[in-house]
């Protein structure tokens, strides 16, 4: 344990797929200053990231996020206590670019660097929004390129119960939302697209995994949606946006809230929470709510600002880790497929 | 005035640290292991080796490109990371021109630096006597074997190095017969040592022309500074000499790029997540 009097500032660096971003967070919970550059609208052009254009852009912002963060913070480097950053999974080139970055900084600035997994990240988002927040609770995490069902046991303890054996859900998202024209990013678009429609229009099917009570499939709903959408067009007709926005939006949220409902009653968990990009769907935070409270249980999930990839994240995962003292040295490397479990020291 | 030098374009690792004219601590892998592994702790280990603050560098030249995409940017965040820590410029080198300058004192030949660039180009460039021949560019061996030919009067021999000698000696050699020659090993590829010195001259040569001492830069805030130009420059400015376009990018400039919407949905269900580029 390292003792320090005062507040421990930590500065997050997040870099792992479309958002470059940094911040400087309070003793693991407040948030002093939160700035994400999204390079969204430029990727959108192409249908989805292209890694070697995030890798750039990451590259030509990331000083200016930085200094930006510590700005809106009023304060200097000599003010931080710890740099820590996204260190896997996501696009190895773009990690390349803060882990570098912060490695630089940490060892001139002769600061403690902290490696951070960036799911543990979004998990991290709700003690932000939630200071409250204690372990141990089942923790549905979902954005466009994961989707798990995981126990967290301890601030930094997990235990995976489920993942999607297929597609993530925020990526079937994407291409459903890509083929009737609402475009990219999908989750957003056909989440306000499914508010004016009926989630019954369309019957889909609710994938199931035989033998695998907690893993998700979403590519058989994904098949069932562009199929449904291609018989429309053969036949000369017009697909009915909304309807099919509703009626895939009730597939997947029913899909994600019944496995986690059920994981939290199987285990004895009186709190459920949710994490990443997908978890600021309106449809998926509604359905939840309405199901812990239902079930008596509590229901948490992080201001939409937290939900998406940000550095404020990684700063609050980061603290446990930094009171503990596990540090990463300058051997850090990128860890594009790491496990949650996976060791990041370096 | 300490420059310290970070070379990571192509297979080689490298940093350097050189005090005015003095090379003070080199430190090079050419290993196979990768740059995010080994650059900082090899930065780390020379300086503390060599008995060095990293507080008292003035300047970070880096080998800016052309090279590996990957490469080039690991150098760059490094490079920018420590800039932004020491409040200092970065020197941003060619990575040609830097190779090239490992056989500096080689008067009377054309040094032709050249990496393999894959899809069948190099990047190269050329040099002689201290001066460029030809900026640094993307193209095929036999356009540049073509471009080279208008001076063959002009010099004693081409001298070739980098990592694009391996692939093309034999083309090499048939044309220009014993008019050629290839660098040996301790020059041959990519050396931080280069970066620095280079580095260190372009920087004298701005503060010069521009009419600065170097206790100005120390004194005053980088926003501050107004006259950075695209060799010496603020470090949040920086970004690597790519020379080549993403191929996204390109494929998307040219028309080829298939429309990312709506009708090949056969397509769809079979691509995997994110869009694969392969030029890096």
């Amino acid at each position: 344990m390292i003792e320090k009097k005062g507040k421990i500032r930590i500065l997050g660096i997040e870099s792992s797929c479309d958002e470059t971003a940094a911040a400087v967070v309070e003793d693991g919970r407040r948030v002093i200053s939160n700035i994400i550059s999204s390079q969204i609208d430029i990727h959108t052009v192409y249908g989805g990231v292209v890694p070697e254009i995030a890798s750039r852009l990451h590259c030509q912002n990331i000083n200016g996020v930085i200094k930006l963060s510590l700005k809106e913070a009023g304060l200097g480097f000599e003010d931080i206590d710890a740099i820590a950053v996204t260190a896997g999974p996501g696009l190895v080139g773009a990690l390349l670019i803060g882990v570098s970055e912060a490695k630089a900084l940490a060892y001139v600035l002769r600061k403690p660097l902290i490696a951070v997994h960036h799911i543990e990240g979004h998990v991290a988002a709700n003690y932000i929004s939630h200071p409250e927040l204690e372990p141990p609770y089942v923790c549905l995490i979902v954005s466009g390129g994961h989707t798990n069902l995981c126990i967290v046991k301890d601030f930094e303890s997990y235990e995976i119960i489920g993942k999607s054996v297929d597609d993530a859900a925020g990526e079937a998202y994407d291409k459903v939302a890509r083929a009737v024209g609402l475009g990219y990013p999908g989750g957003p678009k056909v989440d306000k697209a499914a508010k004016d429609g009926d989630p019954h229009a369309i019957e889909l099917p609710l994938g199931e995994v035989s033998g695998r009570p907690y893993d998700f499939t979403f590519s058989g709903l994904k098949s069932a949606a562009l199929n449904h959408i291609n018989r429309i067009r053969m036949m000369g007709g017009t697909v009915n946006v909304s309807d099919l926005a509703a009626s895939f939006q009730y597939a997947v949220v029913t899909s994600l809230v019944e496995r986690t409902i059920a994981c939290a009653k199987e285990f004895g968990f009186r709190k459920v929470a949710m994490a990443g990009g997908v978890s600021a769907n309106s449809g998926l935070r509604a359905a939840m709510q309405f199901a812990c409270e239902r079930e008596g249980m509590s229901c948490y999930y992080p201001e939409p600002i937290y939900c998406t990839d940000n550095g404020a994240m990684i700063a609050a995962a980061a603290y446990p880790k930094f009171l503990r003292g596990d540090f990463a040295d300058l051997s850090l490397n990128a860890a594009p497929d790491l496990r949650l479990s996976g060791s990041l020291r370096r | 005035m300490k420059i310290l030098g970070i070379e990571s374009s192509g297979h080689v690792a490298s940093a350097a640290l050189i005090e005015d004219d003095k090379l003070r601590a080199e430190f090079t892998l050419n290993n196979g292991l990768t740059h995010s592994e080994t650059l900082m702790p090899m930065l780390s280990e020379m300086m503390s080796f060599s008995r060095e603050r990293i507080e008292d560098v003035d300047a970070v030249a880096v080998s800016a490109g052309p090279g590996s995409f990957t490469g080039l940017r690991i150098g760059a965040a490094t490079a920018k990371g420590l800039a932004l820590g020491l409040s200092c410029p970065i020197v941003s080198v060619s990575s040609l021109h830097a190779m090239a300058f490992n056989l500096e004192s080689s008067y009377g030949n054309l040094i032709c630096p050249i990496m393999d660039a894959r899809r069948g180009q190099v990047y190269c460039a050329a040099f002689k006597d201290g001066e460029r021949l030809l900026s640094d560019d993307a193209m095929s061996m036999e356009g540049l074997l073509e471009k080279l030919s208008a001076y063959k009067d002009c010099a004693n021999r081409m001298i070739f190095l980098g990592d694009g000698v391996p692939v093309y000696k034999e083309l090499i050699t048939e044309r220009l017969k014993e008019s050629c020659a290839f660098a040996a090993s301790d020059n041959a590829l990519q050396r931080a040592a280069s970066v620095a010195q280079l580095g260190l001259w372009q920087y004298k040569d701005w503060l010069r022309k521009n009419s600065l001492e170097l206790s100005y830069m120390n004194e005053n805030a980088l926003e501050d500074i107004k006259c950075f130009n695209d060799i010496v420059m603020d470090p949040d400015d920086f970004v690597p000499r790519y020379i080549r376009k993403p191929q996204a990018q390109r494929e998307l400039e040219a028309g080829m790029l298939e429309d990312p919407g709506l009708h090949s949905l056969k397509k769809m269900n079979g691509e995997k997540h994110g869009r694969r580029d392969h030029t890096s």
